[in-house]
């Protein structure tokens, strides 16, 4: 890699959000279509909404996905985790805390808006102690331990302000083909409310 | 969007092949003239259309939300990136895969784009392609570099050009087939990439290979150009060469291929698809994109007149040493297996047993056999292309091929291999049985992504497999193997025409508000390269789709004699007692506060644009223009049913009278005065909806209407079985296009 591309590197942008659901398997996805199709037509929350996406036919795949222009949010089944995500598209100028903060807001923001939306009949919540982080862009965060050491501390910051000084564990992601991840775990429970609130 | 953009071009400097590494130089600077706008909107369509970037649904700045049409204030203003397309909405990137042929690597490098670009999925196309959906235009040239980094183009896989070469991708394993078509179609899929003689065609071009005339995996009898394997013997030498076939094709208003050549051999396969190219790109029609195709052109010349053109041009080719470069080394080809063959598995759970009766197909080397991944919909995720990838390189060379069913298969497993294979795949979650089954049903994006979509295709294709999959195991075996196409639109980009049960979307009214439809289409030919097609029987609504399934699907295995196959099974029992059978199902719910039918699968959203409130009386009121239309579907179904009886001229005279009438009522909305003189109905309906363009489809614009023009122009002339079965076809579209235009100018009052 030459020193032009070389200096840019890690970036972290293009921050995914997930939050993990309690009882995943009792989650049915399906009335989330309706409940997503009128958070278009409100234009609910940051960015603009544009569209649904429905894969709930595809096994572990990215669920029901709200289409935006900056992000999309999603109840998404990777790896067979379910779990409100967003996926922040758009570049985001500010520090790494910034970002991260941001992709944490709009993923807390959504996943508190479906715990509340009476369509889902209450089924759909946060497991309150699990998140994962991934970077979306090989190139600016590759999965290696260049990005693990250049980006740990960060998570640390972000982590301890989020859990306010809760006990927590970060576990990193080792295949190198997969997007840079990390995933975190509480030692407590915490509600989506107390965590939205910690971001300030 | 992505701030990798300006690092994969240093990123990748130096590892991609020049040819393509320039062309994506060119397109990225077209992309900022653009966004400088010092590049014109249509020019730079036709400049991406080209790259295979397409637009989605939405991109006019437009979105029914279910209520009322909501204007999408997207960031970059008003920019465009072509006409009425705004450069923020998100679009589509069609990437060609030449006969389906893929590696492992690529496979990642899908995997990765899909994830990165996208939203995670990739979809494979029922012309061997992979599409990427939701791609913001900016990112585009990232994604082009990587992907011809892994050796893969976009180029020409959309707009007016030679579009992905496709192939039967069990060419060169299937035991049936007379030759091995890959190296043939690889070379002609190589030879017209960007080749200058291909770059004036007025509409796109779409060649085909298969190994045999008995199946249909190449589909060769709906293309532009198909090519069969055929040999024959020569000075004691058996000699390899292709039936050629030119002017097939679907769409709106689908055309056989006709024989041009019964044996080309393969140096003379290059030079005369070049000559053809050549024929079409000069005589072809340019302004009326509707009469564009190749096949409108050999139908308006004859194909004798058209053969005699091609081989005048093909005399006066320049020489070219690719023509015959590639012959040699395309008899040796041949791919090779990891492993030694084995033998079939004994044992086994009834879901592997399943799985290996409906994924597996022996190959004709012993030992071996192809392994098709059933993907639901076409569509695969990220994390799946990633463990499919380890799972070629773990059993086979690499040798993945996609399918025009919207499939994967992989090739040379060996038998003894299976259930290793089969577990490795059901740990993906690809492990499905009932592959290329009732339950694997096929489908375009329909409303879901397409701006032409009508009906959503998608959303009936996932019910039915939901609904099918519960009960299949326990269907009689002949329904097992009965095959399921959906098209959201008349453009057949679900191949419905060649199903046993075919649907294309169409829009009808009830109760005063417009209702997702699908025609449904019996009697197509999946077998013989696609070797009838089906016509359309009854415009059902969208959520009664299912019952027409469920009824016919019933009727057959309880009525079909010893071995009849379903197209000859639909002609015995004869579409008007099969029309007869599902008339319940097209009419409105009982309940008028019944809104089931007013949305359409997967999709909450009331289907109408229409805001009008359901009165007391709004379940019983049918307007004279709907009772009209619905008698021009009848009379254009009896000349359905006289065109299958043999009485030609009748049924040209009938379609064309649908044809007229359907004009009428429309006419009799605005002048209640018509008579039934032909003359003053089509000079009144011109006046009124094709000048006014009133009539005119958001994107196929006058097109409908020019068939009643031109049928009205034609209707002294004696009819052919072969200008009839189009007539009937485009009367139905004509009348199609009459519910349309009926729903978009409302229900006057006085009604």
């Amino acid at each position: 890699m030459d020193n032009r591309l070389a200096q840019h590197l890690p970036q972290m942008q293009h921050v995914n959000v997930k939050l993990l659901l309690r009882n995943p398997g009792e989650v049915d996805l399906e009335p989330l279509i309706p409940v997503f199709h009128d958070w278009i037509r409100d234009q609910v929350g940051e960015g603009l909404l544009l569209d649904v996406a429905d894969y709930r036919h595809v096994d572990a795949g990215p669920g029901v996905v709200l289409i935006g222009h900056e992000g999309n949010y999603s109840v998404d089944n990777t790896d067979s985790r379910l779990g409100v995500r967003y996926n922040r598209k758009a570049a985001l100028d500010g520090s790494n805390q910034d970002r991260l903060k941001q992709a944490a807001r709009a993923a807390l923001t959504a996943c508190h808006r479906l715990e509340a939306e009476s369509r889902l009949g209450g089924r759909l919540r946060f497991n309150r102690h699990e998140i994962e982080v991934f970077i979306n862009d090989r190139l600016l965060a590759p999965n290696n331990d260049a990005t693990r050491e250049a980006f740990d501390s960060d998570f640390q910051v972000f982590f301890r302000e989020v859990f306010g000084g809760g006990e927590y564990s970060l576990s990193y992601g080792s295949d190198p083909r997969k997007l840079f991840a990390v995933s975190v775990k509480a030692a407590q429970s915490f509600p989506v409310a107390y965590l939205l609130e910690n971001l300030g | 969007m992505k701030v990798s953009n300006a690092l994969w071009a240093e990123q990748l400097s130096g590892k991609l092949p020049e040819p393509l590494a320039r062309e994506i130089d060119i397109f990225e600077t077209e992309v900022t003239l653009r966004k400088q706008g010092k590049l014109d909107e249509r020019l730079f369509a036709e400049t991406r259309l080209r790259r295979g970037i397409y637009g989605q649904r939405y991109d006019n700045g437009q979105r029914h939300d279910g209520r009322k049409v909501q204007e999408i204030a997207y960031p970059s203003g008003e920019l465009t990136k072509g006409p009425n397309t705004m450069w923020d909405a998100p679009g589509m990137q069609r990437i060609k895969i030449p006969g389906g042929g893929l590696n492992a690597e690529q496979l990642e490098t899908m995997a990765d784009l899909a994830e990165e670009y996208s939203d995670g999925i990739a979809h494979v196309t029922t012309r061997q392609d992979f599409q990427l959906h939701y791609v913001h235009i900016d990112e585009t040239p990232s994604l082009m570099r990587r992907l011809a980094a892994a050796g893969i183009t976009t180029r020409e896989a959309c707009g007016n050009s030679v579009r992905n070469v496709t192939a039967c991708p069990y060419a060169g394993v299937c035991p049936d087939e007379v030759f091995d078509v890959t190296p043939y179609s690889k070379a002609l899929s190589k030879f017209l990439l960007g080749h200058p003689d291909c770059q004036n065609f007025g509409r796109k071009f779409k060649p085909a290979f298969s190994g045999c005339s008995q199946h249909a995996c190449g589909l060769t009898n709906m293309h532009d150009l198909g090519m069969i394997a055929v040999t024959r013997t020569e000075n004691g030498k058996e000699k390899r060469g292709f039936e050629t076939y030119v002017g097939g094709g679907l769409g709106a208003v689908p055309y056989q291929a006709k024989l041009f050549e019964t044996f080309v051999p393969p140096e003379e396969l290059l030079p005369l698809a070049q000559a053809i190219a050549r024929v079409f790109a000069a005589r072809g029609e340019k302004k009326n994109r509707s009469r564009a195709r190749i096949k409108f052109l050999i139908q308006d010349l004859g194909i004798e007149k058209f053969k005699e053109l091609v081989l005048e041009e093909r005399k006066n080719l320049p020489p070219d040493p690719r023509w015959t470069e590639f012959v040699k080394e395309a008899e040796k080809f041949q791919e090779a297996p990891l492993r030694p063959g084995g033998k079939p598995p004994l044992l086994g759970s009834e879901a592997f047993q399943r799985w290996v009766k409906f994924n597996t197909r022996p190959q004709k080397q012993a030992g071996y056999v192809v392994v098709t991944i059933a993907l639901p919909l076409g569509d695969i995720t990220s994390n799946q292309l990633r463990a499919l990838a380890d799972i070629a390189r773990r059993f086979t060379k690499e040798t993945i091929r996609t399918t025009v069913e919207q499939n994967i298969v992989l090739r040379w497993v060996s038998q003894s291999d299976l259930s290793d294979l089969h577990s490795a795949l059901q740990a993906a979650g690809l492990g499905a049985p009932g592959a290329e089954s009732i339950v694997d049903v096929a489908a375009c994006p329909g409303t879901d992504t397409c701006k032409l979509g009508i009906s959503s295709s998608r959303g009936l294709a996932a019910e039915l497999r939901n609904r099918l999959a519960e009960k299949s195991f326990q269907l009689d075996e002949s329904v097992q193997n009965l095959h399921i196409k959906i098209s959201g639109c008349f453009n057949s980009c679900g191949q419905h025409h060649v199903a046993d049960l075919g649907f294309y979307g169409v829009s009808r009214k009830m109760s005063g508000y417009a209702v997702p439809h699908f025609q449904v289409v019996l009697g197509g030919e999946w077998d013989h390269n696609g070797g009838s097609y089906g016509l359309p029987v009854i415009a059902i609504p969208s959520k009664n789709i299912p019952e027409v399934v469920t009824r016919l699907t019933d009727l057959y295995a309880a009525n079909k004699n010893s071995g009849e196959k379903f197209k000859d099974f639909i002609k015995r029992m004869g579409k008007v007692e099969l029309k007869k059978m599902l008339e319940d199902l097209a009419r409105p719910p009982a309940d008028p506060s019944d809104r089931t039918f007013f949305s359409d699968w997967g999709d909450p959203r009331e289907y109408s644009l229409s805001d009008m409130g359901v009165g007391e009386c709004a379940g019983e009121v049918v307007s004279a223009v709907e009772f009209d239309l619905a008698a021009a579907e009848r009379e254009l179904f009896e000349a359905q049913v006289k065109w299958e009886s043999g009485q030609v001229e009748q049924a040209g005279t009938t379609a064309y009278r649908s044809m007229l009438r359907a004009a009428k009522a429309l006419v009799k909305l605005e002048s209640a005065n018509v008579t039934d003189d032909p003359g003053q109905i089509v000079r009144e309906f011109r006046a009124r909806y094709y000048d006014t363009q009133k009539f005119f489809d958001p994107f196929a614009g006058g097109k409908f209407a020019n068939y009643l023009f031109a049928a009205h122009e034609k209707s002294n002339e004696p009819y052919t079985p072969d200008s009839t079965r189009y007539l009937i076809d485009e009367a139905q579209l004509f009348i199609d296009a009459a519910h349309s235009c009926y729903n978009r100018v409302g229900t006057p009052a006085s009604v």
